[in-house]
C-alpha cells in the first residue's frame, strides 16, 4: 500500500530547536565555516532530525501505532539554507502484515536526491 | 590520527541517570513537529541517551565531536520510553575501519531502566572525519 507523500520544510530555526531537546550541539549543524571546514557544503540537518521527520510521517500515517524498530543510513546531507528552507519528501510503502508487524519502507529526498539510506520502520499493526 | 583500533568491543561506563520527564517530552516532540500525546516518546527519542553515551565515548578518546558524521542508526524498542523512566546508556565500540582517511566508528548502545531492564538496543555509525575530506558522501 503506497502511503501519502508527507512534505517537511527544514530552517535553520529548526535545527537550533532540535540541538536544545537532543542535546545535539555539533556546530555542524549550526555554523557554515565550521560545516565548510570539515569539507560539508553548508550547514546541515542533524541526520537524527531528518530520521525524526521520517518517525513523523510514519506517525501521521499509523496514529498511535507502536513502533517496533526504526532504521537508516544518512547517504546524503541536508543542506539547510540561512534564509527560508529546504523541502524533505518522505513516501512510504507499507508491507502486507506479517505476525502482526508491519514494514513501511519509506524513501526520503530532499531536491530530488535520496538523503537516507533504506529508511525503514516496523510498526505493529493496532 | 586514526582511532586507536584496540577500542574494538570496549564498554564505557553507563551514562549519568536521566530522568524522562513530560517538559523532556513535550520539548522533544515539538522539536521534531509532533504533538506530544501524553504517552510515549517519539520513536527517535532515545538518541538523547544515545548521544550523551557518544559524547562520554568522544571525550574519553579526544575525538572532536565537530569532525563526527552520523553515517547509519538503528533502533530496536522493547518498549515505548514514557515519562517517569530513569534511564542510563552502556555504550560498546563493535567495530572500527578506515576508509578514504575517515574512521568508521561502529557503536551499540544499551539504554535501560532503573530496574536494568533494557528499553531500546541502539546502533549508531559514526563517520570521524580526517583534515583533508571532500563533501561528504
Amino acid at each position: 500500500m503506497t502511503l501519502e507523500t508527507r512534505v517537511f520544510t527544514v530552517t535553520r530555526a529548526d535545527l537550533v530547536r532540535y540541538a536544545a531537546a537532543s542535546g545535539d550541539h555539533n556546530p555542524i549543524h549550526q555554523d557554515e565555516d565550521v560545516a565548510r571546514s570539515v569539507g560539508l557544503p553548508g550547514v546541515i540537518a542533524h541526520g537524527m532530525y531528518t530520521m525524526a521527520l521520517a518517525a513523523r510521517a510514519v506517525g501521521e500515517w499509523f496514529p498511535g501505532a507502536e513502533v517496533v524498530s526504526l532504521g537508516c543510513k544518512f547517504t546524503n546531507p541536508v543542506v539547510v539554507p540561512a534564509e527560508g528552507g529546504v523541502d524533505v519528501e518522505v513516501a512510504g510503502e507499507a508491507k502486507e502484515p506479517v505476525d502482526g508487524l508491519t514494514t513501511v519502507a519509506l524513501t526520503v529526498t530532499c531536491g530530488g536526491q535520496k538523503v537516507l539510506g533504506m529508511p525503514k520502520a516496523v510498526i505493529r499493526a493496532t | 590520527m586514526p582511532v586507536d583500533q584496540s577500542l574494538v568491543g570496549r564498554s564505557f561506563p553507563p551514562t549519568a541517570a536521566y530522568e524522562v520527564t513530560e517538559d523532556r517530552l513535550r520539548d522533544f516532540a515539538d522539536a521534531v513537529g509532533v504533538a506530544y500525546d501524553g504517552r510515549q516518546a517519539p520513536p527517535t527519542y532515545p538518541i538523547v541517551l544515545a548521544f550523551d553515551a557518544m559524547n562520554a565515548f568522544l571525550e574519553a578518546e579526544q575525538i572532536d565531536l565537530f569532525r563526527i558524521v552520523h553515517g547509519e542508526q538503528k533502533f530496536a524498542y522493547e518498549r515505548p520510553i514514557v515519562a517517569g523512566d530513569v534511564l542510563t546508556a552502556t555504550l560498546t565500540v563493535a567495530s572500527l575501519r578506515q576508509i578514504a582517511g575517515n574512521d568508521i566508528i561502529g557503536t551499540a548502545s544499551e539504554v535501560e531502566d532503573a530496574a536494568g531492564e533494557l528499553v531500546c538496543s541502539t546502533s549508531a555509525t559514526l563517520v570521524h572525519r580526517g583534515p583533508q575530506q571532500g563533501p561528504a558522501a
